[in-house]
């Protein structure tokens, strides 16, 4: 999976430059999950904008990531919904669970 | 016009392929007589459909062989889209698999991928034969 990683003022956002999170890829992105919250990383912004297409393997490994911020009392926050992904969260009510923002300045500005 | 479009598309057991299936699903889907904006939120959840299901079928239906095969047919006119995923495994049970727990916030992945079948689509049925098993799943259109 090809992701890129930025630091901010102490929020780690990462990009997800795939154009789809599902069952074939989304294993390497929980990997990265485990990386990140193992070597010290607090809170993060996960941004979607290049992702096109999502599936239930995929949320699941988002909910995990917020499951292991949530334990080591950090934040995984999201960005850039594109349409179908977004439709997604919607269906299975994941909006609910999850900070969504416009933009990652937004996501970083809630920090703040 | 007889616009009826029936496709069967055989690929090995393995996540790789899924991508190709949407594609597929989308050419499908651009071919019916219909607006445009109906033609692109059905090829979503067609491209959806499909993914969920032949994950089903390679994790859930025992077919995680990479020898292993599995059988795609969409069958779409105007009025109705049939989509069946044929798998040789050891099957499963669809009626046992629960939705996942929304009072837990969402948060339960069990159930997820199943839960998102039965909201897309009008009708899913899990058949088993001695041949093999097949995932039925239907949807009316108009």
């Amino acid at each position: 999976m090809d992701v890129k990683t930025e630091q901010n003022e102490g929020i780690t956002v990462l990009f997800v430059r795939d154009d789809r999170l599902d069952a074939n890829n989304s294993e390497e992105l929980k990997a990265e999950f485990h990386r990140l919250f193992g070597s010290g990383t607090k809170d993060l912004v996960v941004d979607l904008s290049e992702v096109l297409f999502i599936d239930s393997s995929g949320l699941g490994v988002l909910v995990s990531g917020y499951k292991n911020a949530s334990a080591q009392h950090g934040t995984l926050k999201l960005s850039n919904l594109q349409l179908q992904v977004k439709s997604m969260f919607e269906l299975t009510r994941l909006h609910r669970v999850f900070d969504i923002f416009s933009t990652v300045e937004d996501a970083l500005q809630s920090y703040t | 016009m007889n616009n009826n479009i029936d496709i069967a598309i055989t690929f090995p057991a393995h996540t790789r392929h899924l991508r190709v299936v949407g594609r597929i699903g989308h050419m499908a889907v651009q071919e019916l007589d219909c607006p445009e904006e109906v033609r692109n939120t059905l090829s979503d959840q067609l491209a959806v459909v499909l993914t969920e299901g032949v994950v089903n079928a390679i994790k859930h239906a025992g077919c995680s062989d990479p020898n292993g095969k599995i059988q795609v047919r969409i069958t779409l006119t105007n009025d109705n889209l049939v989509v069946r995923i044929y798998d040789t495994g050891v099957g499963f049970d669809l009626d046992g698999i629960p939705d996942p727990c929304f009072t837990s916030c969402g948060m339960e992945d069990k159930g997820r991928g199943i839960f998102i079948l039965r909201s897309l689509m009008d009708r899913v049925e899990y058949i088993r034969t001695e041949e093999g098993n097949v995932l039925e799943m239907r949807k009316k259109l108009a």
